[in-house]
């Protein structure tokens, strides 16, 4: 049997994967930095502003522009790589990495070759296994400079992408955003929990962006960026198997789904007796699965060679150690006080992390909620919608001050749980502040007797059967009326006291 | 009435200080001077008479209101077509960019403007800055004043030749690896290209970031520095410019002094492959040097040798990569776009369209040069030799003040001559070149014509990075004497040109 690429492989089965193989993982994160213009010339960088208008003759790659380095993008780079425990380069330049693409304004990228500003530092992620929470520590080969692209829009045809578009356009606007890009050393050992620990990875990562204040790192838009490279191999002791590349990962959630996929698909491949191409693959949120871009073997030769329009990058010492003098504490250590003062265990803290959720949660205990009625909001029914929309907690169109003010309303009485269900609903839906949909959608707990009363003794009329069974002695009984009761105030009664009524009722 | 296209742009600027002219009479002056002869000459690619005579006005306006103008405001200019001038198209010589229009002033142009000198019109080069000779112009050849079947130099012919043919005192040009000063040289004018970094290249259309530096045109070395003075300076829009205060050139032009200075004669540069008028002026021109009190010494610079190659490795590398954008998305020539191929096809037939054939083969050179595996072997043995010329510069000038040669090894060829044959076309840049390596400061200066074809020969000074005062400081002690002797500037024995009336 021959096995090609040119064949759709049967997933193998994850378990069965893991045991036959060691996956090895390498991830690229791409981060958009925070500054206030771009990273060669003074544009803004407002993400959603109106489409080409935040360009110049340099992001433009206009004949006769030049760039000149923002040297806030050079200070959140150093302190990144210092936040990474990175050596910081005394002396550094940037280079041209040439290849044509229409949304590449100069048919080249200005970004760092062979000499980036920060390499070999290291992250400490914390997994959760069945066993309590691991430590891993993933070491990092490097963190350097680049500018982002322009986004191209591809108009017509079904997917939105290249392929069947009738025409494309391209918003500059992203043009020269400075970027930051992270690259992990292989990440060997971590056996099953590979999908988990580029999560983890990716999650913590963006823990450390946060807490340094240099982006946003919102995944939906692209602020945060992750490639997976993902390799099998037979055992640890062997050489590294051939890898693919995994590119539009946009969510924490896909980084996880995405890893598990391509070992599920390289397995399957292998077992079949074929071999993995080197090639970009592209991960599809709602199919869960990955196709094939381009092959290594059609791949640019990017004729690196260094950027003669800037003069090398040389960071004083002096400087440098002022900034990591200035460097808050670690996220990590935050993440162990707040888990103190919440007096969650590791688990409970891992969810939270995993999810997304710190900050959020943080963030909603700080607008007055408890701490368990927020976490029970953002990790039940706010991570439902997170998932059916395929975004991240924090993409979510909710403030933390909103479930705050939903965590009040429900302990005041004003609703009950299946009434905030449907506030949260109107809230993601754009319907207004929590009050507001309550008002507009008539959503409060009914409290009023004589209303519950009258409803009771229409639902025990409805059902006489049901009725006399409640009389004959039969309380369990009373659930149905409860029931019918509910459904006819459409969830805004207060169940509790629907069923004294009922039992009042039928005595 | 003087003729005003005869006089040099400093008399031209004390006559409309002291209100003898205005700024609009000798705007139109020049502009009739381009219609007569540009005809035969084609200096020009574009000339903008509308929006030169309005300029010419308001400097005049502005005099009239007593307002304090800066040295050269009022003096007509003419700017190489690979600077961004906004509203005016810039084409560099190529179809690629035909109509394009920059919606921005390159600092040059900027500078030109702020000082109130007036922008006649954009000069013709070889395309994108490639050549020696301006044939390889997508708009056709220039002429040269002195004999219109040859060669104007290249690339920047047009703003020599614009220059030399009285058309406007002062041109801007640009240079990577001679562009000013050979042209200058066959043209018989002053070019000098300055130190790279004193004058930004922002707004100038790249063709080899590291080597490209603007520079002036001129009829005088004292024209050149007055125009030197108004361009050069730091400018934080081009992260190569210098920081750093630019010599008194113009103070240097005038003193044009060189009791003391040691002069020293590059060994690699001159004897075999050299034309004998040229050998033979250009040691003439030394020897009044030493008559009027510099001290003469030989001084070797063995990686010269090794010049021209790096040279076309570097600078087709650079280009390759330069020259990416014009890729037919965004502006200038789109061809092939009927709808049925991809962008990708687009690029590449709009590109094998727009493109001409120098400016191919150097954009096939130099992906070659950079291409995965070639890298070290072409690239990077180019950048030792970078290296090397710079420790011979270093070397030199410890024992020179500044360093002299011929410009060219020849003077001006025939139209025709070389265009088929790009080795012998790049040997005309044989003794610019190391200065582009370098980053150097260097001057083209008119010493006399060779006996066996009359036409012009130059001698390059060459002074250390940020000490081009040293150049005018040389050359205007060489212009003087060599005046002394003539009666006139070279310039002023170049045959009349025919007239051809309204050929703009």
């Amino acid at each position: 049997m021959t096995v090609g690429a040119s064949v759709t492989p049967e997933l193998a089965d994850y378990d069965e994967a893991v045991a036959s193989y060691d996956p090895v993982l390498g991830l690229e994160v791409h981060v958009e930095l925070g500054t206030l213009s771009k990273m060669f010339c003074g544009c803004a960088t407002a993400f959603g502003a109106e489409l080409n208008t935040q360009v110049c003759p340099t992001c433009l790659g206009l004949p006769g522009s030049l760039p000149v380095l923002n040297q806030q993008a050079v200070e959140s780079t150093i302190r990144v790589g210092l936040a990474l425990g990175c050596d910081i380069a005394a002396w550094c330049r940037f280079a041209r990495k040439n290849y044509f693409y229409p949304d590449m304004p100069k048919n080249f990228q200005i970004s760092q070759y062979d000499e980036p500003l920060c390499t070999d530092g290291h992250l400490d992620v914390d997994v959760l296994t069945p066993a309590g929470t691991t430590t891993v520590r993933v070491e990092i080969e490097r963190v350097h400079m680049e500018e982002d692209t322009g986004k191209s829009l591809h108009v017509g045809g079904a997917t939105g992408r290249i392929h069947g578009a009738d025409y494309s356009l391209v918003d500059y606007n992203r043009a020269g955003i400075p970027l930051i890009e992270i690259v992990t050393k292989p990440i060997e050992g971590t056996g099953r929990l590979a999908p988990e620990l580029a999560r983890a990875y990716v999650t913590t990562l963006r823990e450390v962006m946060r807490n340094l204040d240099v982006s946003d790192v919102r995944m939906e838009q692209g602020s945060l960026r992750c490639d997976a490279n993902v390799s099998l191999r037979r055992s640890p002791s062997d050489p590294l198997g051939t890898r693919s590349e995994t590119k539009n990962v946009n969510s924490l959630r896909s980084v996880e789904r995405a890893v598990r996929h391509e070992i599920r698909r390289q397995a399957a491949l292998l077992d079949a007796g074929g071999r993995v191409v080197q090639e970009t693959r592209h991960w599809h949120e709602d199919t869960g699965s990955t196709t094939s871009g381009r092959s290594k073997e059609q791949a640019e030769d990017y004729r690196y060679f260094p950027e003669p329009d800037l003069v090398p990058v040389a960071p004083v010492a002096d400087w440098v150690e002022r900034l990591r003098s200035e460097l808050p504490a670690p996220a990590s250590v935050r993440r162990r006080e707040l888990q103190a003062r919440w007096g969650m265990s590791d688990p409970e803290m891992q969810t939270l992390v995993n999810a997304g959720a710190v900050d959020l949660v943080g963030d909603t205990v700080g607008a007055g909620a408890a701490v368990d009625a927020a976490r029970k909001w953002w990790l039940g029914e706010l991570a439902r919608h997170a998932n059916e929309r395929g975004t991240d907690l924090s993409a979510l169109p909710i403030t933390p001050a909103q479930v705050a003010r939903l965590v009040q309303l429900v302990e005041d009485g004003t609703l009950n749980d299946q009434l905030a269900r449907q506030v949260i609903e109107g809230v993601l839906a754009g319907e207004g502040e929590p009050d507001q949909v309550v008002e507009r959608r008539g959503l409060a707990v009914v409290s009023d007797d004589a209303a519950l009363t009258a409803a009771v003794d229409e639902a025990l009329a409805a059902d006489p059967e049901v009725a006399e069974k409640i009389r004959g002695g039969k309380v369990a009984a009373a659930g149905a009326i409860v029931g019918a009761v509910m459904r006819a105030t459409r969830g805004q009664a207060d169940a509790g006291r629907v069923r004294e009524l009922v039992l009042e009722r039928c005595t | 009435m003087t003729d005003l296209t005869r006089l040099t742009a400093a008399d031209t600027a004390a006559a409309l200080t002291s209100g003898d002219v205005s700024a609009a009479e000798v705007t139109e002056a020049h502009l009739a001077r381009i219609r007569a002869v540009d005809g035969a000459v084609h200096a020009f690619l574009h000339v903008d008479a509308e929006g030169a005579v309005d300029a010419a006005r308001r400097i005049d306006a502005r005099r009239a209101a007593g307002e304090d103008l800066g040295p050269l405001a009022g003096v007509p200019i003419a700017v190489k077509d690979v600077i961004a001038t906004e509203g005016m198209p810039t084409t560099c010589g190529s179809r690629i960019l035909e109509g394009w229009v920059p919606p921005y002033d390159a600092t040059v142009t900027r500078r030109l403007k702020d000082a109130g000198l007036v922008v006649l019109g954009k000069t013709n080069m070889d395309e994108f800055a490639m050549g020696s000779s301006t044939e390889h112009s997508a708009f056709g050849p220039t002429h040269n004043p002195w004999d219109l079947e040859r060669i104007p130099g290249g690339s920047g012919g047009g703003s020599a030749a614009a220059v030399a043919a009285f058309e406007a005192p002062l041109a801007v040009g640009t240079d990577t690896g001679g562009s000013i000063r050979q042209p200058a040289a066959v043209t018989g004018t002053v070019g000098a290209k300055p130190t790279y970094g004193g004058v930004s290249r922002y707004g100038l259309v790249a063709l080899a970031s590291s080597l490209d530096q603007a520079g002036p045109c001129a009829r005088t070395v004292l024209d050149a520095a007055l125009l030197h003075a108004v361009i050069a300076g730091h400018d934080p829009l081009d992260s190569t410019s210098v920081d750093a205060p630019v010599a008194d050139v113009v103070a240097a032009a005038r003193q044009a002094d060189v009791a003391g200075v040691r002069v020293g004669v590059v060994k690699q540069l001159g004897g075999e492959g050299y034309q004998p008028g040229v050998e033979q002026r250009f040691r003439e021109a030394v020897s009044i040097l030493e008559e009027l009190g510099a001290s003469v010494v030989e001084v070797d610079c063995p990686a010269f040798d090794y010049a021209l190659p790096a040279y076309y490795l570097i600078l087709p590398s650079e280009c390759s990569s330069n020259l990416a954008r014009f890729d037919a998305m965004r502006y200038g020539l789109r061809a092939g776009d009927d709808g049925g191929g991809s962008a990708e096809d687009v690029m590449a037939v709009s590109r094998d369209a727009g493109f001409g054939p120098e400016a191919k083969r150097r954009i096939m050179l130099g992906t070659y040069a950079l291409s995965s595996g070639y890298y070290d072997a072409y690239y990077g043995q180019a950048q030792k030799v970078r290296t090397l010329i710079v420790r011979d510069f270093a070397a030199a000038f410890e024992r020179a003040d500044v360093l002299v040669s011929p410009t060219a090894p020849t003077t001006a060829f025939r139209i025709g001559e070389r265009i088929d044959d790009p080795l012998a076309m790049y040997l005309a840049d044989l003794c610019t070149i190391p200065s582009n390596l370098a980053g150097n400061a260097s001057m083209s200066v008119p010493v006399g014509v060779a006996p066996e074809d009359g036409l012009p020969v130059g001698l390059q000074v060459i002074a250390p990075p940020m000490a081009d005062d040293r150049l005018y400081r040389v050359g205007a002690a060489l212009e003087g004497a060599l005046a002394d002797r003539w009666g006139h500037l070279l310039i002023d024995q170049a045959p009349e040109l025919p007239t051809t009336g309204g050929a703009q």
